[in-house]
C-alpha cells in the first residue's frame, strides 16, 4: 500500500543548514567585529598613556644657563609599567642633536603640538612609537625639543589575546544558542505538517470529513485541496452506495412478486421434476432477496456509522426484544434460543445499528446451527460492554477467521445455507463505528462464537 | 720565541683580568666540564655556601665567582655579554636596564611574585635596608637618632665631634650608592638637607660597604649613611662596636638581583643557579641563604621596597643623571672646599 515515492531533500534539514550557516557567518562576524574594536581600544589605551608620559617628559624640559635640561620625572616611566613588564625605550633631541635615551630610536619629524604614534620595529621587536616636540624660547635663540618614547607591546598583545578568547567563546555561544535555535524553529514547523500528516494517517477508513483544526496559513492552500479532494470522494463513494441500495431496493421487490408467483405455481403443480425446479428457483429467489436486503442494511449502516447517532438505550431490552422476535423462526428448526444477561445495561448508541448487528450475529447462528441446537446469546457489561453469541454447529473454518468480516466472504461451510456474505461485515461496521470491535472464535467444544464488543 | 709569545698572550689577559676584579674564586675546580661564570657585586663570603650547595646539587659544574663594583659590572657586562652567564647586583636600576636593553635570558619556572620579578628576565632574591650606622662610641650618652631629621639635629648639636667622620656612598661610583641616593631624594627632601649637613661636616666618600664598615668599626668614622644592613650584621667582630638604625619614617630597601645573560655560554646551569638561589631564598635556613630573604610583606609602609618598574631607569637617564650629580656634588663636595 506504502509506496516509497523520491523526495526532493528534507524542508527540515534545509531550514536547520541555512539558519546554522546563517548563524556562522553572523557568529564569524561578530567575533571579528568585537576583536577589531577591542584592539583599537586597547591601541588607543597604550597610546594615551605613551602620551601623557611624553607630555610630562616634555614639560620637564627647560633651558638653564643656555644649555637644555630634561629633568624626567620618575612618574613618567612609572606609569608604563604593565602586567607584562614592558620595555621602554626613549630618545631625547635638541633640533638634530641626540641629548639622551636611545640613540637608535628612530622618531618622526614633528612639529607643533601634535604628537605622533606610530607601530615601528625597534631592535626587532614591534614597539609603539610615541613622538612629541615642544619648542622652548631661550635668550638667543629657539629650539625645539623632541622626545621619542616606545613600549612594547606584550601586555597589549595579551589583552588582545585575551579579549579574542572571549570573543571566540562569545561567538561560540551566540552560535550554539542560534544552532538550537534554529534547530527548535526548523522542529516546529515541520512538526505543522507532521501534524497534519499524523491526523491524515489517524484517519479511520471511512473518515472523510474535512480538516476543520487551525493551520497555519502557508498550509491552507494544501489543506484546502485536500478537503476539497475528500470532498469530491465522499461524493462520489456516496453516489455509488446510493447506487447499490437503489439497485438492491428495486432488485427486491420484483424478486418478491416472482417469488409469490412461484409459491403458487408449487401449488399447483404436481409433477415431482417441475415441484423441484419451482423449489429451487424459490431459493435462489430467497438468497437474492436477502442479498438485497442486506446490501440495503449495509448501505444503511456505512450511512448512519458516518453520522453516527447517540442515544441512551437499555442493551438488555434492545437484546431481548430481538430474541423474542427470532423464537418463532428458532422454533421452527427445532433450535434453542437462550438468553442471559445483566439486569440492565445502559449504553450509548445507535440502537437501529446494534439491532442489525445483533440481529444478523443470531441470524447466522441460526442458519449455521443443526437441528435441536442451542444458540446462547449473553449481553454484559463486565468487563466492558459486548455482547456474544455462539451456536453449536461446526464452528467458523480456523484457517479463515481474520477474513470472514470482509464483504461478499463467505465461510467454506457455507453453500447450501442462504447467505450475501455481509452479515459479518455489517456487525463489524457497526462495532467499528461505536469504538468496538467483533471477533469471531470458536468454542472449545465445537460450535462459533461472535463477541460484538462495544 | 714562540713559547715566550704564548706565555705572554696567556698570561696577559689573566693579568688584566686578575686587576679589575675585588675577588675572584674557583668552586669545584676540577669538575671542568663546565664553569658557570657569575659576576657579583655581592661579597664572595655571602654567595660561598649558596654556590657549595648549588655545587653539591650539579657535582659536573664548576663556578667562577668574580666580584667587582655594580658600575663595573654594567659596564664589563655590557661590553662582553657572552663572557657570563649570570649577572647578580644590588644596583636594581642599572640591572632593570640592562634587562630592557634586552641583554638578559628569560628563565622560565622561577616562582616569584610579579613585584619581585621583572620579564621573567631579573629575578630578586633579597630585602635590603639602607641603614644608618654609627659607632656607638661616638653617641654615649646621647640620644640615638632613629629618623633622618633627629640625625641632622645630631649632627648640627655636636659638629666638633663628627668633622670629618661622617661616611656615605661616593654616587658617582656605586652603583648602588646612586640607586640609595635617587630614591631617598625622590622620598623625601630631608635627603638634601641632610646631604648639605653632612657636606659642611667633610663627609667621606666610598665606594663600597665593606670599607666604610671597617673605617666605623675602628672608630674612623662616626656615622655611616645609606649602608647596607646586612654588611654591617655580618660583621660579627665589630657587633659591639657598631649600631645599624633601620631609619624609621622611611628606610629605602634595596632587593639584590640576578638575571641570565643572553649570551649565556651555559643558560641551563645558569638557570639551575637562579632557581637554585631563589629556592634557597624562600627556604628557611639562615646557614644555606646569609642574605635576608625576600620581605613577604611588601605593603608595609614601614619598609618601602623599591618597585621593580622601568621608573627605575629615569635616573640613568644622561641629563638626569647629570643634574642629579650636579646639585649633590653642590651639597656634598663644594661645601668641603669652602
Amino acid at each position: 500500500m506504502t509506496r516509497n515515492l523520491p523526495t526532493s531533500g528534507s524542508l527540515r534539514n534545509h531550514l536547520v543548514l541555512t539558519l546554522i550557516g546563517g548563524a556562522a557567518i553572523l557568529a564569524l562576524l561578530l567575533f571579528f567585529a568585537i576583536r577589531n574594536y577591542a584592539t583599537q581600544v586597547a591601541q588607543q589605551g597604550q597610546d594615551n598613556i605613551l602620551g601623557a608620559s611624553v607630555t610630562s617628559i616634555l614639560d620637564a624640559a627647560s633651558i638653564r644657563d643656555g644649555t637644555i635640561e630634561v629633568d624626567i620625572p620618575y612618574a613618567s616611566f612609572s606609569m608604563l609599567s604593565t602586567q607584562s613588564d614592558d620595555r621602554i625605550f626613549y630618545a631625547i633631541y635638541q633640533d638634530e642633536t641626540f641629548l639622551s635615551g636611545y640613540p637608535k630610536l628612530s622618531l618622526a619629524t614633528v612639529s607643533g603640538q601634535e604628537s605622533i604614534f606610530q607601530s615601528v620595529k625597534h631592535r626587532g621587536k614591534t614597539v609603539r612609537l610615541v613622538t612629541a616636540s615642544r619648542t622652548l624660547i631661550g635668550i638667543e635663540k629657539r629650539t625645539q625639543i623632541r622626545v621619542a618614547l616606545a613600549q612594547t607591546q606584550d601586555a597589549l598583545s595579551g589583552t588582545l589575546a585575551q579579549i579574542s578568547r572571549n570573543a571566540a567563546l562569545f561567538g561560540t555561544g551566540f552560535f550554539a544558542l542560534a544552532a538550537l535555535l534554529s534547530i527548535w524553529a526548523s522542529s516546529t514547523t515541520v512538526g505543522q505538517l507532521k501534524r497534519l500528516t499524523n491526523s491524515v494517517t489517524r484517519r479511520g477508513p471511512q473518515d472523510l470529513s474535512p480538516f476543520e483544526k487551525p493551520v497555519p496559513s502557508e498550509m491552507l492552500p494544501l489543506v484546502t485541496s485536500l478537503n476539497s479532494l475528500m470532498q469530491r470522494l465522499d461524493h462520489s463513494l456516496g453516489q455509488s452506495e446510493d447506487f447499490i441500495a437503489e439497485a438492491a431496493h428495486r432488485v427486491r421487490t420484483p424478486l418478491a412478486t416472482v417469488r409469490s408467483y412461484a409459491e403458487a405455481t408449487l401449488q399447483r403443480v404436481d409433477k415431482e421434476e417441475n415441484r423441484q425446479a419451482l423449489r429451487s428457483m424459490v431459493r435462489a429467489i430467497d438468497e437474492s432477496s436477502r442479498a438485497a436486503g442486506q446490501l440495503l442494511d449495509h448501505a444503511m449502516i456505512t450511512f448512519r456509522a458516518d453520522h453516527l447517532e447517540h442515544q441512551n438505550l437499555d442493551l438488555v431490552a434492545l437484546v431481548n426484544e430481538l430474541v423474542v422476535r427470532l423464537m418463532p423462526i428458532a422454533e421452527m428448526k427445532d433450535l434453542e434460543l437462550r438468553f442471559h444477561s445483566d439486569a440492565q445495561i445502559t449504553y450509548s448508541g445507535d440502537p437501529v445499528l446494534i439491532q442489525n448487528a445483533v440481529r444478523n450475529l443470531i441470524d447466522n447462528a441460526l442458519k449455521y446451527s443443526p437441528s435441536e441446537g442451542t444458540v446462547n446469546i449473553l449481553v454484559t457489561a463486565a468487563p466492558n460492554v459486548h455482547v456474544r453469541v455462539c451456536d453449536s454447529g461446526n464452528g467458523f473454518p480456523s484457517e479463515e477467521l481474520n477474513t470472514l468480516a470482509t464483504r461478499f466472504k463467505r465461510g467454506k461451510n457455507a453453500e447450501g445455507t442462504i447467505g450475501s456474505g455481509l452479515g459479518l461485515t455489517i456487525a463489524m461496521d457497526v462495532a467499528r463505528a461505536h469504538g468496538g470491535n467483533l471477533q469471531l472464535s470458536n468454542g472449545t467444544e465445537g460450535g462459533a462464537c461472535a463477541l460484538l464488543s462495544l | 720565541m714562540r713559547i715566550a709569545i704564548a706565555l705572554v698572550l696567556w698570561v696577559l689577559p689573566q693579568v688584566i683580568f686578575a686587576q679589575e676584579w675585588e675577588d675572584r674564586q674557583l668552586f669545584n675546580d676540577h669538575a671542568s666540564e663546565q664553569k658557570l661564570r657569575i659576576i657579583s657585586s655581592t661579597d664572595t663570603s655571602f654567595f660561598t655556601p649558596i654556590i657549595k650547595s648549588f655545587i653539591s646539587k650539579y657535582p659536573n659544574v664548576a663556578v667562577e665567582y668574580l666580584v667587582t663594583g655594580t658600575a663595573d659590572i654594567d659596564r664589563i657586562f655590557r661590553a662582553t655579554p657572552d663572557a657570563f652567564d649570570v649577572v647578580i647586583s644590588s644596583a636594581m636600576d642599572l640591572q632593570l636596564k640592562i634587562v630592557n636593553d634586552g641583554l638578559a635570558r628569560p628563565v622560565s619556572n622561577v616562582p616569584l611574585p610579579s613585584w619581585a620579578q621583572w620579564r621573567q628576565s631579573l629575578f630578586a632574591f633579597t630585602s635590603e635596608p639602607a641603614a644608618i650606622v654609627i659607632n656607638r662610641e661616638a653617641f654615649a650618652g646621647h640620644p640615638i637618632p632613629d629618623t633622618r631629621q633627629k640625625l641632622i639635629e645630631a649632627l648640627r648639636a655636636r659638629p666638633e665631634i663628627f668633622r670629618g667622620r661622617i661616611g656615605t656612598y661616593d654616587v658617582r661610583k656605586s652603583g648602588l650608592g646612586y640607586l640609595f641616593a635617587t630614591q631617598d631624594a625622590r622620598a623625601s627632601e630631608t635627603y638634601w638637607r641632610l646631604m648639605e649637613v653632612m657636606g659642611a661636616l667633610d663627609i667621606r666618600l666610598y665606594c663600597c660597604s665593606g670599607d666604610m664598615i671597617n673605617d666605623l668599626s675602628d672608630g674612623t668614622i662616626a656615622v655611616a649613611y645609606n649602608v647596607l644592613g646586612s654588611y654591617a650584621t655580618a660583621r660579627v667582630e665589630s657587633k659591639g662596636a657598631i649600631e645599624i638604625i633601620l631609619p624609621s619614617n622611611f628606610p629605602t630597601t634595596m632587593m639584590r638581583t640576578a638575571m641570565v645573560s643572553i649570551d649565556a655560554p651555559h643558560f641551563e646551569d645558569a638557570s639551575a643557579f637562579i632557581r637554585h638561589l631563589i629556592a634557597l631564598q624562600s627556604g628557611s635556613e639562615k646557614a644555606a641563604f646569609p642574605l635576608p630573604p625576600l620581605n613577604s610583606k611588601l605593603n608595609d609602609v614601614e619598609r618601602s621596597t623599591i618597585a621593580l618598574e622601568p621608573a627605575l631607569m629615569t635616573f640613568l637617564d644622561t641629563l638626569k643623571r647629570r643634574r642629579f650629580l650636579a646639585e649633590w656634588e653642590d651639597a656634598v663636595i663644594q661645601k668641603q672646599q669652602k
